[in-house]
Formats: structure tokens, sequence, C-alpha cells
């Protein structure tokens, strides 16, 4: 990985929520350790429940216990479900069968894409670090939909605006865990301030490395990582693609200022190329 | 397994769920370390042949945007931006039929593409809100601005015009937008840039480049369309000018962008780019060769660029679809990346 300059467009950013909150709590997030997940969904539905998240299609998809499909704008938390010939740690038994899960969320990214295109100020950083859409601001431009690059923001069908995670920022607010948190029965998903997350998924990757498990690794716990590193952690048992995420995530605003310059020129020559079409005499 | 007993006295030395163990080395078997155990090694050596995927689901969201309303806009937005330049090159010039046709080809095109813009909001009736903030992170924003900015210019310029009042602010508005219309033209190149969209963001140094090429072939276009015979040089000249630097602009798209480059070249997006090609180079070669001496030569090359410039918006505009639909392409750049993840394990 490669170090930068600090940034604010990228790079490690210690107070992410200095930007407008004076004195702001610390920055809280999640750790999804998915070598406990049981894939239950109670994550899913204590979200949709809290959030009063409308239905979000009752299709069966075919991957396997799988029928929620992605992240989206009335799916908040998906729990994946992979089946894999591989056998699972110690397993001796034929044929050799894994079943990974892991419930997936919004980054909430330290250098949030959504958040820096979103052109009316709709998306913004929470005091608690989060990233949340102000529905009443939203216009339905749809521009933090491609801008995301872990496809996790959406427009609704019938509403047009965008909709993700809030990380439950109303119970944030109240001094209370977020509902997918409290609804976990295994400590899936852990929920706390992102220093001692960090902390835990480092101790815990290292304790599975210990009992033979050396697929386990962190996803999004990398400060200097093309997002900044992101809120939302995961410990991972296989290539973060596996699951659908992306390998290496950068936030697309980190070449922006090289965009501007471009087009300064691009519109310089533009401008002046039309100009000397015009020289010479008249015919 | 985990210690726990069941006493008299209840649970002891149960394990909370979050550390709860499995793998090799927990019955004190042989085990693999991290370094790479048997399940390791094999994974290794699967992975390297093939790409893998969440079932084939795309990584990224495809975006909502209606092609009519969002490739429209591109276009419109750059014809706009050109022809306000070449409006305010005729008008200083002398050259009054092309100046008058290129200021209502302006304000026309400036006013689609705002219809455009507000008809694609999931939520037309908030518009306004685009105006709330100014916000140089959002190309969005600027490009807001840069149209309320624009637009006024476009259409004053248009009306002292027609209705011949005000001749000196009428001056003053052309030019006025011809210092605006070049940025309203290269900034929408920014504007897909400045996604996630494989096919877009890895075009971000190039893409400015091609749209500002690309209006330019199309505001000469226009001109040779409805511009006068004998005014027409200048449009001659723009067009192999815009031509040339929009076949320069995609053939340094197409190389840079490794293997991301097959979407500008497969399906819709491919065929649509093709035509770019054809129609670019022959509406320009008719513009250079044919076009100052015969009235039907200048149409069909006018229409001919401006044809080509709607398809090479709309061939990125499906270009980058595609490149948000399959996963590969999200993936496959992030592991080949210099100084990235590489494949790790
Ligand atoms: S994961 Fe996507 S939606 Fe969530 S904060 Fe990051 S960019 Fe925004
Ligand atoms: S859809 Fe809403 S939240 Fe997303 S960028 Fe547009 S205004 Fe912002």
């Amino acid at each position: 990985m490669t170090t930068h300059e600090p940034h604010l467009l990228h790079g490690p950013e210690p107070d992410v929520a200095d930007a407008g909150h004076p004195r702001p709590p610390e920055r809280v997030g999640f750790f999804t350790d998915t070598s406990v997940c049981i894939g239950c969904k109670a994550c899913e539905v204590a979200c949709k429940e809290w959030n009063a998240v409308p239905e979000d299609g009752l299709d069966l998809t075919g991957m396997s216990y799988d029928n929620t499909g992605a992240l989206g704008a009335s799916s908040w938390r998906h729990v994946a479900f992979i089946e894999q010939d591989k056998p699972l740690g110690g397993q001796q038994t034929q044929p050799e069968l894994r079943w990974l899960m892991a419930s997936d969320v919004c980054k909430h990214c330290t250098h949030a894409a959504c958040l820096d295109v979103c052109p009316t100020g709709s998306l913004f950083r929470t005091e608690f670090g989060t990233v949340v859409v102000q529905e009443d601001i939203c216009n339905g431009c749809g521009y933090c939909v491609p801008a995301c690059p872990y496809g996790v923001i959406e427009q609704r069908e019938g509403d047009g605006r965008a909709w993700k995670c809030t990380l439950c920022y109303d119970r944030l607010g109240a001094g209370q865990e977020p509902a997918c948190a409290k609804a976990c029965p295994t400590e899936s998903i852990q929920f706390g301030p992102l220093d001692d997350l960090r902390e835990k998924a480092a101790a815990r990757v290292e304790q599975l490395h210990a009992t033979g498990v050396p697929d386990a690794r962190l996803y999004g716990e990398d400060p200097a990582d093309g997002v900044g590193g992101a809120g939302a952690l995961f410990l991972l048992l296989d290539e973060p693609e596996v699951y659908g995420l992306p390998p290496d995530p950068v936030v697309t605003t980190r070449d922006l200022p090289a965009m501007w310059r471009h087009a300064g020129v691009a519109a310089a020559a533009l401008l002046t190329g039309l100009a000397a079409v015009f020289a010479g005499g008249r015919r | 397994m985990s210690g726990a007993e069941v006493t008299r006295a209840g649970l002891r030395g149960e394990r909370p769920g979050s550390e709860a163990l499995f793998g090799n080395g927990m019955n004190g078997g042989p085990g693999g370390g991290p370094d790479g155990g048997p399940a390791g090694g094999r994974r290794r050596g699967a992975r390297e042949a093939e790409f893998t995927s969440y079932y084939g689901r795309p990584v990224l969201k495809v975006p909502h945007w209606a092609a009519t309303d969002i490739a429209g806009y591109l276009f419109l937005g750059g014809l706009a931006g050109a022809g306000s330049v070449l409006a305010a090159g005729a008008e200083l010039t002398g050259r009054r039929g092309t100046a008058r046709a290129m200021k209502l080809s302006s304000l026309g095109a400036v006013s689609l593409s705002a219809a455009a813009l507000i008809h694609d909001l999931g939520r037309p009736e908030r518009f306004l809100n685009m105006l709330r903030v100014f916000k140089p992170t959002s190309p969005m924003s600027i490009g807001s601005w840069l149209l309320v900015g624009y637009g006024p210019l476009a259409g004053a310029a248009a009306a002292a015009d027609v209705t011949g009042r005000f001749p000196r602010a009428g001056r003053a508005a052309a030019c006025g937008a011809a210092v605006f219309g070049p940025a309203v033209a290269a900034y929408t190149g920014v504007l897909i840039a400045d996604t996630a969209v494989p096919a877009w963001h890895e075009g971000h140094r190039e893409l400015p480049y091609l749209f500002t090429g690309s209006a330019a072939a199309a505001a000469a276009g226009m001109a040779l369309l409805t511009g006068p015979l004998p005014e027409n040089r200048p449009a001659r000249r723009a067009a192999v000018l815009g031509t040339a630097a929009e076949l320069a602009a995609m053939h340094a798209l197409r190389r840079r962008t490794g293997m991301i480059a097959e979407t500008y070249r497969q399906g819709t997006a491919g065929r649509l780019l093709r035509a770019a090609e054809v129609l670019g180079t022959a509406g320009a070669a008719g513009a250079a060769l044919l076009s100052g001496r015969s009235r039907r030569a200048a149409t069909l090359s006018g229409a001919a660029l401006l044809a080509a410039s709607v398809c090479t918006r709309f061939g990125l505009f499906h270009a980058g679809l595609a490149s948000a639909r399959d996963p590969k392409y999200t993936v496959e750049p992030q592991r080949s990346r210099p100084g990235g993840v590489g494949r790790t394990g």
C-alpha cells in the first residue's frame, strides 16, 4: 500500500467527524466477524424492523440460502452464503465442504465517495463519524449510486431517493447500539468505538491463525487503504470478491483534482482551438 | 471443546460467541499455519486460474440513469457549450447568419439538457436542492452552477440577436457564453469519470478531451448544417480539429484502460463507438473537402458530425453500464493494480 501525504480526499484521516462537529464523540463502527456468523439473518430482520425498511421482493434466488441478493435501497444488511468444496478447519470428512456466511453492510468510509459527490448535501458525516442520507434533502439525482465503490447505496424504486444504512443514527443518539448488532446472537456483528474494534479484530485474526485457520483475514481495517479505512471492518475467510466485495476499492474523488485539471486544460484547448479556426481572411 | 462445564452452579468456563473456535490447531492436530497449510496452497493454485465473484453479481450498483436523459445531457451540453464559442467567433468576424444559428442552437441545446437532467431526478420537484450548496467535490454541483451561469447568457445572446435589441449587451452575453461554454462541455467528462464505474473512472484523464473534441465536432456539424455556405470555413476547420481530437483521445483511452477497454469494443457500446468513428471521419472529410462549395455536402457532413457525437456519448454511457454490470471489470483491475493488494492469503 502506498502512503500519501495527509490529504482531504484520500489517505488516513484521524478525525473524520471534525468536519463541522466541534468536540465530536468517538468514531464508532462495526466489526463483522464472519467466522462466527451462522446465517440466521437476525441482523437483516432487526434492521428492517427498527428502520421500517420496506419489503424488497420475495424471490428465491437459487444462491444458497441468500434470497436477499445484495445490499440495496431496501436491504441495509445482507447475509451472503457461499458453498465451497474446501475443508473447514480440521474437517476430515468427504466430500470437503464449507459454508461461508457473512453479513455485509455500508462501510461508512473514512473517505466516502457517496458523500463527496452528492450535489445537494443530503449525504453528510455525523458526529459519530458515520455517513447518513437526509431524506428530506435528497433530490434523487442518483449520483451517489455509481460513486460508491462497494455498490451499497441505491435509489428506491417508485420513491426515487437514495437509501442506505444509517448505522442507526437515531439509536446512537440515544446511547443504544445499532439494531443489527443488538440482535446478532453470536456476536458476529460487534459495535463500538472504531479504535477498540480494530484492536479486537487484530486479536481475533491472530487467534484464528494460531488455531489453524490461515484463511482468516481482515478487510477494511487499514487506514492507509483506498477509502482511508472503513468504519465497518470485516473478518473474512476467503478473498473479498468471493463475498461480492471489491478487493482494493479506491474512493473515486482521490483522482478528482487531476480530473478538474484535465477538464480545465480541455476547456482552454476548446476555447483557443475554436478561436483559432476563425483566423485568416473572411471567405 | 470450549472447555465449558455444566455444574450444579450453572455453566462454567464458557466462551463468548465472538471467541468461538474452529480450525486445525484446536484439537492439537497438525494444523496449517498462517503461512499456508494444505488448504492455503490449494486455494492459491485454484485462484490464479479463475476469477471469482459472488454468483456473478455486480460488485457495483449500475446507475439507474436513463440513457436518453444522461447520455443525451452529455451530448447537448457539449453541443451548446462549443456552439457558443463558434457563435461568438462568427459574431466577432461578421458572420451574421452563422452567429444567429449557433446562438439559437446553443439556447435550444442547453434548455433541453437542463430538462433532461431534471427529468432524470428521482424527485424532479426538488431540482432546486442542487443549489443548496456549492461543492467542488461534486461535479454535479459544479455543473449545476455552471448551467446557472451559462444558461442565461446563452439565452440573452440568442434573444438579443433575434430581436435586434440591446446589440452591445447581446454581444457581451455571447462572449460570456463563449467563456462558460467550454467549461460546460468539459465538465461532463468529469461528471461521469468521478464514479466507481470502471469504464468511466479509468478514463478520467482522457474523457474531458474526448468530450470537448466531440463537442467541437458537434457544434461544427450544427454550423455546417444551419449556417450559410459562404460563412462556413471556420466550421469546416472546427470539424476536422474536433474529430481529430476526439479520435486521438479515444485511442489513448483504449490503450490506457487495459482489459476494461473491452467494454468500448463489445455489445451496444462497441457498435455505437464504431459508428461514431465512421460517421465522424466521414463528416470531417466531407467538411474539409466538399462542404465549401456544395450545400448538400455541407448538410450531409454536418448531420454526420452531429450523429457521430451522439454515438460517442451514448457509446461511452453504455460502456460504463456494461463495465459496472460485470464484476470482473471491478475485481481484476483492482487485483492487478501496481502497488495494489495482489493475491493474498
Ligand atoms: S460504503 Fe458506499 S454508501 Fe457506504 S459510506 Fe462508503 S461510499 Fe458511501
Ligand atoms: S441521490 Fe440523493 S443522496 Fe444521492 S447524490 Fe443525489 S441528492 Fe445526494
